[in-house]
């Protein structure tokens, strides 16, 4: 049973009103338990509005989503536990801090479980540590922390609740390129860890295709494609038409593929290496 | 919802209301909110009324919109009137003990009804038809008489830009930081009211900090654009005044002296 499947789910922001504009079209999609998604499109193609009915933020105009098979707005006065089950990292999550400490603001989606005191602490810092946040930082306040810090602290407010499903909407948005490569590694390996499935939101193809098993593209509030990560950077070609590119190292190989040397669709440098080495020993000839 | 607001929001639109002169809508807007209040029978507020609806026609905006801003005043509506509902003479309509209803208490409520929703209507029109920076700019020039007793004119009227057109932006940011605290299950719909107080905890505190952030940037990019205030600053865009200004104001006079007549030619309302 998938953990995340919509049925025609549609979103109309506005309804009925001159400025009604529908932003989510009749999306029917299946994400299994385990497995992590890479969504891309472009700006205002219905990405932010389509995760935030994942967790029940916004209400669906039409269709449903399930969760683990069951309709998450059954019983609307319990879709807090809908929240704590599909965890959701908004953009610039840092402006969302408020407690007095870093461990306090960390804790307080744990404490609305109404969890008891010792297991919201275990989670805090269990959390803190898988985004690299060092003990002494977690007694500060939040304002005193770098941009990076506050971002990682931020992150880890929603991973303490523990989360089945979590959502990262652009979490590396606005970070150095160190900082990103840092904050992609943790939530693999995060990943890795709990086996519970991710959904990452980016604008960085590179990050995409490093990270994603399966890719889902939406374009102007439609599902355009929804398949494995090689399978969608392989149509280079439709993805530049709605405005997104793939990898650049996946545009060389396909150009290389196009003039007839003997590669297919690669997603990382490491797997283009792979490719190319041989290649080259041999002289680089077409149809060695 | 926040966005929901609609007091004091503009209504883009090329209606006669929209291009009239921010500085005669203003005074325009004041007169009838004087007389308003000078319409002291049921004859006169009958004319301010007409008036209003006239004016709310050709502004082109949906009336839906009216309707929703007088939606945010109706608990003070409903106050007002039912406790004049209580005052006045007149014939003893209903009683019970010692609370007694009369006739004049009714048509006091109801007269003063008309007069709140009308003055929010008049209101409501200025700033539906009239954006935010043709407001404060219409202000500065009309209050820069006061400049001889040291009133600073253009600081105030850049301060009443600068707030208005952060409204949006922090209507925004307010759903963005409620939306976040939401997904991490703060629960704002339910409790008593010390705990719906204390929901709103995690939304004031990242609102201050992200207001306090946006203008020390605001600053930042004021100065490096070389503001020094009012002094020798020119305008982009300098009102002036159109034969359809004139005619607007001849309109306003002719039904104001009318409203004076009955007021003057028929006995009062409120008893």
């Amino acid at each position: 049973m998938p953990i995340i499947e919509t049925k025609d789910l549609t979103y109309t922001y506005g309804e009925g009103t001159p400025f009604c504009k529908t932003a989510v079209d009749h999306v029917n999609i299946s994400i299994e338990q385990g497995e992590l998604i890479g969504l891309i499109g472009h700006t205002g193609s219905g990405k932010s509005t389509l995760i935030q009915q994942f967790n029940g933020l916004l209400r669906p105009t039409s269709g449903t989503v399930l969760l683990n098979g069951k309709d998450i707005w059954e019983q609307p006065k319990k879709i807090r536990d809908v929240r704590f089950q599909v965890g959701m990292v908004f953009q610039y999550p840092e402006h969302q801090l408020f407690e007095e400490t870093v461990l306090k603001d960390i804790a307080f989606g744990p404490g609305n479980m109404g969890l008891n005191h010792d297991e919201i602490m275990k989670r805090a810092h269990s959390a803190a540590e898988f985004v690299g946040l060092s003990e002494e930082l977690l007694e500060k306040s939040p304002f005193e922390l770098s941009g990076g810090e506050k971002r990682r602290a931020a992150i880890a407010g929603v991973i303490a609740m523990d989360p089945d499903v979590l959502i990262l909407d652009e979490p590396t948005a606005g970070l150095d390129p160190r900082g990103r490569d840092v904050l992609l590694s943790q939530i693999i390996s995060y990943h890795k860890v709990r086996h519970n499935t991710v959904i990452l939101v980016s604008h960085s193809m590179e990050d995409i295709a490093r990270t994603a098993d399966r890719v889902l593209v939406m374009n102007s509030s439609k599902v355009e494609l929804f398949d494995t990560t090689e399978e969608v950077f392989s149509h280079d070609s439709e993805l530049e038409q709605i405005g997104l590119r793939v990898p650049q190292i996946t545009k060389i190989m396909s150009i290389l593929k196009s003039k007839g040397y003997p590669v297919h669709t690669v997603l990382t440098l490491e797997q283009a290496l792979k490719q190319l080495m041989p290649l080259l020993s041999k002289g680089g000839r077409k149809n060695g | 919802m926040v966005r929901d607001i609609t007091l004091g929001q503009y209504f883009p639109g090329k209606s006669l209301i929209h291009r009239l002169d921010p500085r005669v809508k203003i005074a325009l807007t004041f007169v009838y909110i004087i007389f308003i209040f000078i319409a002291s029978n049921f004859q006169s507020l009958f004319l301010m009324v007409a008036l209003i609806f006239g004016i709310l026609l050709l502004s082109g905006v949906p009336l839906m919109q009216y309707f929703k801003s007088l939606k945010a005043i109706l608990f003070v509506v409903v106050f007002t009137s039912v406790l004049n509902l209580f005052y006045g003479g007149g014939h003893v309509v209903w009683s019970w003990g010692f609370v007694q209803i009369t006739d004049g208490g009714i048509s006091n409520a109801i007269f003063i009804t008309i007069r709140i929703i009308s003055l929010i209507l008049f209101s409501s029109v200025l700033t539906f038809t009239t954006s935010p920076t043709e407001l404060t700019d219409a202000l500065e020039r009309l209050m820069k008489p006061l400049k001889v007793l040291h009133v600073k004119v253009h600081e105030i009227a850049m301060m009443m830009t600068i707030a208005l057109r952060f409204v949006p932006t922090l209507l925004e940011e307010t759903d963005k930081i409620m939306s976040a605290q939401k997904a991490r299950g703060a629960d704002m719909e339910s409790g008593g009211l010390m705990q719906r107080i204390h929901a709103l905890i995690p939304i004031l505190i990242p609102l201050f900090v992200s207001s306090f952030r946006r203008a020390y940037d605001l600053a930042m990019a004021m100065e490096c654009r070389c503001y020094h205030g009012g002094e020798g600053r020119t305008k982009m865009r300098v009102l002036h005044a159109t034969p359809r200004d004139a005619v607007a104001i001849v309109c306003t006079a002719v039904v104001c002296a009318a409203v004076v007549f009955c007021v003057v030619y028929f006995p009062a309302a409120i008893r």
